[in-house]
């Protein structure tokens, strides 16, 4: 599978990169000799084959259901480009 | 030795516990050295000096007071990566301009809790992606390692110290140093780098498909990548959640050992972070190996390896056969769809990952007419090369109808990849001996790997496996190649098993001895 530059233009997008018409020309190139180094995957038989969902073997951990945590508007806006009495300032959204 | 940057982290602990020598003056001395070497190597994108004399001062008082921690006053460099509170922590990226975190990393309050001293924060590819450290926002980071010709002089007796290489029989060889810099490999490129040049006793890193076996092969350092889970990933910027691991790079086995001891923990904040106690590794270190069974890998001699990388492969394997161990030969067969696969499997976590650099909440925030528009041009600005190249590539495998083709496909790769050390494992097999990289240090700005991304890639053609299966990988300088750039053997070991690693490990150092760049910087 190879991708057009309509394609690149697209994923661009969905990535929320902007991306110059060169851009997207150069990364064309660039995605297509990716894409075709791991096109080699589809010779392998995968019949029966479980995906991996998890390295090793592990239980997931559960916590307590408690408050341990918390207060901490002023840390977690502290590196916001743009803040206002610890909201985060963004451009408008809605009309 | 009169230069304490020369100490290794054991020699050093036993200095400072017996009031030799302290906290301070080591931590002078590397702030001396950094300061003389940085604006070279550019290994370091942050010193915190103030830091680092206060962190020593309060070691040498617990010293005083008979407290030492297990790292006390032992200066260590912080990978870019891993958030360290109130001090820059960019994972060497423009998107993360000024990001100072309010909270720790597990790994390195792990490492303040046991004393170690804070010299900075290391150089490294941006978000870890790159195997050459170029891709940092920071400009690369030299090797203090040079091509060299070599001539040899017999020496009647063994001589050292003097800047030149002591081989095992009492030769010595005088080098004529190239002027060509070359790369310290990546992604933890500057860890790799200020260990092998003496600007720090030991460092963090990080591993998602080679980046802290590749470096250290390309330095002449010893490089470990835990078993998955082994030490906790929270505080640590994620690039690919199933595959990073951190780890240290340091001078020798055993100050590895040493490091990973403290780096290591169970953390209720890392819910992959596994629940069993952390040996003592450096208790291993010095066991004999006799009876162990060592495993060849047939699949890992790939076309055009230099004959070098061979020659010291069959050096590692005679090595380890003089120490009493089993060779045997074995069979990974999937090894080969180890690296398209990952390059599946890691851009998709990355382009996830990577999705909250928004402009919003930290960092770099390019202003545009509407929301969408600031977040695009934002990513844009903020944003390298290779890391738009695998956030393009994880969005579009992870794309509606293409998840199954590219995705799915990849992690059932995964499994057979998993499987195939398995068997070999369930077969008796103790460790794995392999090379760690096909060639050794390559050129700044190299023509080759620089038009053709996947030629980067290849770099990490021999570890990337070990990331996919998630076991623990040493890398362990064996040699130099004909030019003198060191190169370096790679031993897999089975889940957990990270003490067969360092006792293995040692007898190659041991056999190899140990090398170091002459200095040039």
């Amino acid at each position: 599978m190879s991708v057009d530059l309509q394609t690149v233009k697209r994923v661009a997008h969905l990535a929320r990169i902007a991306v110059s018409e060169e851009d997207a020309e150069r990364m064309t190139g660039e995605l297509n000799a990716i894409l075709g180094f791991v096109e080699q995957l589809n010779e392998v038989d995968v019949a029966g084959v479980e995906p991996m969902t998890s390295v090793t073997p592990m239980e997931m951990k559960k916590r307590q259901d408690v408050v341990t945590d918390g207060s901490k508007a002023t840390d977690i806006v502290a590196n916001a480009p743009a803040t206002d009495e610890n909201f985060f300032l963004v451009p408008k959204v809605v009309e | 030795m009169s230069d304490l940057t020369h100490l290794t982290i054991s020699e050093a602990r036993a200095k400072l516990r017996d009031k030799e020598i302290t906290a301070a003056e080591i931590t002078d001395a590397y702030l001396s050295a950094i300061e003389r070497a940085n604006p070279v190597l550019n290994a370091y994108v942050t010193v915190t000096a103030d830091k680092a004399r206060d962190m020593a001062k309060a070691s040498d008082a617990r010293l005083t007071r008979g407290e030492a921690g297990a790292l006390e006053g032992i200066p260590l460099g912080i990978k870019d990566l891993f958030a360290t509170e109130g001090i820059h922590t960019q994972a060497c990226s423009h998107v993360l301009d000024g990001f100072k975190p309010r909270y720790e990393s597990t790994v390195t309050a792990n490492l303040w809790a046991d004393g170690a001293v804070m010299l900075g924060k290391l150089n490294m590819d941006e978000f870890a992606m790159g195997s050459s450290n170029e891709t940092s926002y920071y400009g690369p980071v030299i090797n203090p390692w040079r091509r060299s010709r070599l001539d040899t002089v017999v020496m009647p007796t063994t001589h050292q110290g003097d800047g030149g290489f002591v081989s095992a029989g009492g030769a010595r060889t005088a080098r004529t140093l190239d002027n060509a810099q070359l790369v310290p490999g990546g992604s933890s490129g500057g860890s790799a780098s200020a260990v092998a040049a003496f600007l720090c006793a030991g460092a963090t890193a990080t591993d998602t498909g080679g980046s802290i076996r590749q470096p250290a092969a390309f330095t002449g350092t010893v490089g470990i990548k835990p078993t998955y889970g082994r030490c906790s990933r929270w505080g640590v910027v994620a690039f690919a959640s199933s595959l990073d691991q951190a780890g240290p790079i340091a001078r020798d086995v055993r100050d590895a050992a040493i490091l990973l001891k403290s780096m290591a923990s169970s953390d209720p904040k890392d819910t992959t972070s596994v629940d069993r106690p952390v040996p003592d590794y450096e208790a291993v270190i010095g066991r004999p190996i006799k009876g162990m069974k060592v495993g060849i890998p047939k699949e890992y001699r790939v076309d055009g390896m230099p004959e070098d990388i061979e020659a010291l492969w069959q050096k590692g394997i005679a090595w380890l056969k003089d120490a009493g161990a089993e060779i045997v030969d074995i069979s990974l067969p999937h090894t080969k769809y180890a690296l398209p696969a990952y390059y599946i499997v890691a851009p998709a976590e990355a382009s996830s990952n990577l999705a909250r650099y928004d402009g919003v909440r930290y960092g770099l925030r390019v202003p545009g007419k509407d929301i969408v528009e600031m977040y695009e041009k934002t990513r844009a600005a903020g944003f390298g090369r290779e890391v738009k190249r695998r956030i393009m590539i994880g969005t579009y495998v992870l794309s509606a109808g293409y998840y199954d083709a590219y995705y799915l496909q990849a992690q059932k790769v995964r499994t057979l990849i998993k499987r195939d050390f398995e068997n070999v494992f369930a077969a008796g097999v103790d460790v794995i001996l392999t090379p760690a990289t096909p060639s050794a240090a390559f050129g700044i700005a190299d023509e080759d790997m620089a038009s053709d991304p996947v030629k980067m890639y290849l770099n990490d053609i021999f570890t990337v496996t070990v990331n996919m299966a998630g076991l623990p990988g040493i890398s362990v300088p064996a040699g130099l190649d004909g030019k003198g750039l060191p190169l370096g053997l790679q031993l897999i070991g089975r889940p957990f098993d990270e003490e067969t690693l360092f006792q293995t490990a040692h007898v190659i150092e041991q056999a190899a001895g140990r090398f170091q760049p002459e200095k040039w910087w």
